[in-house]
């Protein structure tokens, strides 16, 4: 008996249901109900935000595969495509840190190699409430080993990726994970079930009661009930995966499958019902047939369940013998579950009798679509104002040196080197990692060519707060960056958007706005959406995260043996600073730590300037005009110019910059042009004899280029409007730096 | 020379061994799936890092058990040069070729990252184109490295000259700090009585090319490569196999 009460237990709302029974003529049995409540989910359907992301760009010569499929994919020449997505494991990171993020990183993988490409490097961004608050550690640490224990495990390098921590992600922290893979691109192998007759098979892991309504709980906001949902989250096992890994590639050799889709969200239901979707055709299975784990599962549950390490294929007629040796192989055993059907339906039987019959499209193309209304919040308008009086009266007397206030920085958890997490994470096997983590952008070179590709992914959550539309932009246009800094072209992007519960029209409106800064930031410097993930109902007893889209961006160097990291390489090098620091300290991360205060404009951004500069920087590269470039983001100049110090064996750098007047305060002044965020800056080191030509294609490129002072020493010497304003020994502020998230273990054990 | 990489199910760094073997030493190389029964003519067995079978029960634990092992085990008995690296050296413990056991590393986290190696004796196939003394800087990548065996059973090592590497600082000196794991006396990595069976923790073969940040792991090959072609195994007609 479907009533209210079982509605609302699988996130139906009344005229949803009503829809449901005129898509069938008649009233749905409960697997059916239950099919419906995955597939329409927020998660599968995306039925808040597709009205919106139909808005981003998606196309461009280099792209593949866009939007719609397992993964994106762009061309890298040599006959080679880079597939690539970026997914969130946020809710199950919450309820069990360590087989959330562990399953999180199964997902993504097993999304890439669907595509038939060999997955050969791992990203994660990762967001946590404070440090120092309860609960934190425990999430932190279950997190990072988690992604540890299934990526080291699988042997797919991380190479990368960012940690930030604010207090609005205390209960519903973000856990983005991006994976890139390999493939001819001849070879790209799509999801879709097509030929009637042909057999679809079931191989991996047994279908337990694990993860039912995995799908419908990422499609909830939390509160204290939530840790009664640890059933929905699923268990990991990375062998089981390897091993698919290895039989999957191995099949998609043999040009013996049709399609090929993996398990995920909504399991069974959402791979019969999208795969028979977009090959136009129908799936009919028993769930009989299906191996299961544990006995008296139902067709509901058997449907339902989010068991990991599972994938289905549609396998040529005639080919079947072929698929299941390979496997054998393996020791995976492929089960022939069910076959292709013509009528555009997803039949379910259960011992041969039919327990749900449901049109595909009504699951997939047709799902609901909200256009939800949407209102600017009200916090903006004084959260975006800065009153610089006011703060330069309220200055902390102690933070008001700027050697103080660096060092302040440098030991903040978010600048702080992140070295306590990668160092957990193999970021070496497969013997293709180039740039090592904590040096800006992941690089893996390709074997068998000259190439390399860098990734990077990268948000920010406090200028999304402040200004959703420019937060966007500016994450795109760091991600962009980063990548260009190792020398590489910006060629694809793929977005994870982390948002609150749409059904507020703030949030929607927060919503919106990202996605339109996306949109516009993308197309500006030429990098299209390959695909992505939303999530949203990021709420904790009604407090939602701050709007945190988190972009991940490929490039590519032609030849991998001229890339370049942030690091200074030699003393006697000159600074030049690329772009220009406009002294803007809204949003910046000295405001926070040193004013407690979060507000203020994020810093403006040009897209053409941005164009402009990154495509310098991947120039002067190309040319080995430089040796090292970082850009300036968290921190400011101050901040680039000491992590380009660290991990060099203590080298120093003395550089002098203008004051930039803000203020009738000297020290707001100068904290501004230090600390200041401004975008579209890149810091390079510069052999003496290469200054002059650096300097003259900089302004061919219409980039404002300076120098700014040169390597050397063992000090970090600064100096604003010709006064030297910080002067302190690289190892001391080495050491804070490098032992700043350690220490705080080491605190909290003691 | 031909270097047979053997395949365990989870075995993640074979195709590192193996581009190292092929691609860069420019040698023959051969995959060889764990259920298979011969070696492929091999000249070097290698036994590469990752976790095989999952490293479920136990790391190696099961691997001893797969049917190549026994031709492994044979090929040692013969002289055969054979390296475990990481995962391969705790297989080979497990199997009892090398003596000693795995413990997690004390500080219970897995660390991938690069440490110094001293080279504390050459007479092996593995190391003979080494200083005595030679400082390696390689890459670790684990979470069970912390070797572990008997007092009695490291004295015997000791006297035996069957420690090969030793993990310690950059100036080369075994101190507590620069040991990762927590291995009984700074052991990064052992050979057999007979000498012809070294494990090590370290992974030699993601530091043999310039670009990846060290090429320190070369000498490790070319020592086998120099090994075979001075003809030192056919000179070796030292005594089969003893109990370890």
């Amino acid at each position: 008996m479907i009533d209210s009460h079982v509605l609302e237990r699988h996130g139906l709302k009344r005229d949803e249901y009503d829809r449901i029974v005129a898509f069938l003529g008649r009233e749905p049995n409960l697997t059916e109900l239950g099919i419906f409540s995955v597939m329409w989910s927020e998660h599968c359907s995306y039925k808040s935000s597709r009205v919106h992301l139909r808005t981003l760009p998606t196309e461009g010569p280099q792209v593949l595969q866009g939007p719609g499929e397992n993964a994106g994919a762009v061309d890298i020449g040599g006959g080679l495509a880079a597939i690539f997505k970026i997914e969130s494991h946020n809710h199950p990171s919450f309820i069990e840190p360590y087989q959330g993020a562990a399953t999180g990183v199964g997902g993504i993988i097993r999304d890439i190699f669907t595509m038939g490409a060999r997955p050969i490097a791992l990203l994660n961004s990762l967001r946590f409430g404070s440090l120092d608050a309860p609960g934190t550690r425990r999430v932190l640490e279950g997190v990072v080993a988690g992604i540890a224990g299934y990526g080291n495990s699988i042997g797919i390098p991380t190479v990368g990726g960012e940690i930030a921590f604010e207090p609005c992600y205390a209960g519903n922290p973000l856990v983005n994970v991006f994976c890139l893979g390999i493939a001819p691109a001849v070879d790209i192998i799509k999801g879709v079930a097509s030929g009637v007759g042909n057999a679809v098979y079931y191989v991996g892991a047994k279908t337990g009661r694990d993860g039912i309504h995995g799908a419908t709980m990422a499609s909830a906001e939390f509160d204290d009930k939530s840790a009664e949902k640890r059933p929905a989250v699923q268990v990991g096992d990375p062998f089981m995966e390897k091993l698919l890994l290895e039989a999957c590639l191995e099949v998609m050799k043999s040009d013996a499958l049709v399609g090929i889709q993996d398990m995920g969200a909504a399991g069974l239901t959402c791979s019969t019902s999208e795969m028979g979707s977009r090959g136009g055709a129908g799936v009919e299975i028993d769930v009989a047939l299906v191996p299961q784990r544990e006995t008296g599962m139902t067709p509901y549950e058997i449907m339902l369940s989010e068991s990991q390490e599972r994938m289905l294929l549609v396998v040529k007629r005639g080919r079947e013998p072929e698929v299941e040796r390979i496997f054998d192989k393996w020791d995976l055993h492929a089960v022939r579950i069910g076959e292709v059907t013509s009528d555009g339906r997803l039949r379910v039987k259960n011992h041969g009798t039919v327990v749900a019959d449901i049109p595909n499209r009504a699951l997939t193309d047709e799902a609901p679509l909200y256009h939800r209304p949407m209102s600017k919040p009200e916090y903006l308008k004084d959260a975006q104002t800065l009153d610089l009086a006011a703060l330069a009266s309220a200055s902390p007397h102690a933070l008001r040196d700027a050697n103080a206030a660096l060092l302040t920085l440098l030991a903040s958890p978010t600048i702080a080197t992140k070295r306590w997490a990668y160092r957990q994470y193999d970021h070496m096997v497969r013997t293709n990692t180039i740039n090592l983590p904590g040096l800006g952008a992941g690089v893996v070179r390709i074997k068998g060519t000259e190439r390399a590709l860098a990734m990077s992914v990268d948000g920010n959550g406090r200028y999304c707060y402040l200004d959703p539309r420019l937060g966007a932009m500016l994450a795109v246009a760091e991600a962009a960056r980063n990548v260009a800094c190792t020398g590489a072209r910006p060629l694809g992007a793929t977005n994870c958007l982390n948002f609150g519960n749409p059904e507020r029209p703030a949030i929607m409106w927060q919503f919106a706005q990202a996605v339109e800064g996306i949109g516009t930031a993308c197309r500006a410097l030429g990098v299209p959406i390959t695909g992505g993930n939303v999530s949203l109902y990021n709420e904790t007893d009604g407090s939602a995260i701050y709007p945190t889209p988190v972009i991940g961006i490929v490039g590519l160097l032609e030849h991998a043996d001229r890339v370049i990291s942030g690091r200074f390489k030699e003393s006697g090098d000159v600074v030049v600073l690329l772009g220009e620091g406009r002294g803007e300290l809204g949003a910046s991360e000295y405001l926070k730590l040193v004013y407690d205060q979060v507000r203020g404009m994020p810093p403006a951004l040009d897209l053409d300037r941005e164009r402009a500069l990154q495509q310098l920087v991947v120039r002067l590269a190309e040319d080995r005009l430089i040796r090292s470039a970082d850009d300036c983001s968290d921190g400011g100049i101050a901040v680039t110019l000491a992590e380009s110090c660290f991990d060099t064996g203590g080298m120093g750098v003395e550089i002098s910059i203008d004051s930039t007047a803000i203020s009738t305060d000297q020290p707001l002044s100068d904290a501004a042009a230090l600390f200041g965020e401004s975008a579209s800056r890149i810091v390079v080191s510069v052999a003496p004899d290469d200054v002059t030509r650096v300097l003259e294609i900089a302004a061919a490129a219409n980039v404002p280029a300076r120098v700014i002072g040169e390597t050397g020493g063992n000090r970090l010497r600064m100096a604003t409007g010709g006064r030297m304003t910080i002067d302190m020994a690289t190892d001391d502020a080495e050491r804070l730096w490098s032992t700043a998230i350690d220490s705080h273990f080491a605190k909290k054990i003691a | 020379m031909k270097f047979s990489v053997i395949v365990f199910p989870g075995s993640n760094c074979d195709e590192d061994a193996y581009h190292a073997a092929k691609d860069v030493l420019g040698e023959q190389a051969e995959y060889v799936w764990h259920k298979d029964t011969d070696l492929k003519g091999a000249d070097v067995v290698i036994l590469p890092g990752g976790f095989a079978h999952g490293d479920y029960l136990r790391t190696g634990a099961m691997a001893r058990f797969s049917p190549v092992m026994r031709e492994v085990e044979a090929f040692a008995r013969r002289g055969g040069p054979v390296l475990g690296i990481c995962n391969g050296f705790q297989i080979l413990l497990e199997a009892g070729l090398l003596p000693g056991a795995m413990l997690r590393n004390r500080g219970l986290k897995f660390l991938c990252e690069h440490v110094h190696l001293r080279v504390e004796q050459t007479d092996t196939p593995f190391t003979s184109a080494c200083r005595k003394g030679q400082l390696l800087r390689l890459p670790i990548a684990h979470g069970e490295g912390n070797y572990f065996a008997e007092p009695d059973v490291i004295a015997r090592l000791e006297s035996n000259r069957q420690v090969i590497f030793r993990y310690t600082d950059a100036a080369g000196d075994v101190v507590d700090s620069a040991n990762p794991n927590g291995s009984a006396a700074a052991i990064a990595g052992l050979c057999n009585e007979a000498r012809n069976v070294v494990g090590l923790m370290p992974h030699p073969e993601r530091a043999c090319e310039s670009i990846l940040g060290s090429a320190d792991g070369l000498v490790i090959f070319e020592s086998v490569l120099q090994w075979l072609k001075s003809g030192a195994r056919g000179g070796s007609k030292g005594p089969a196999l003893q109990t370890v």
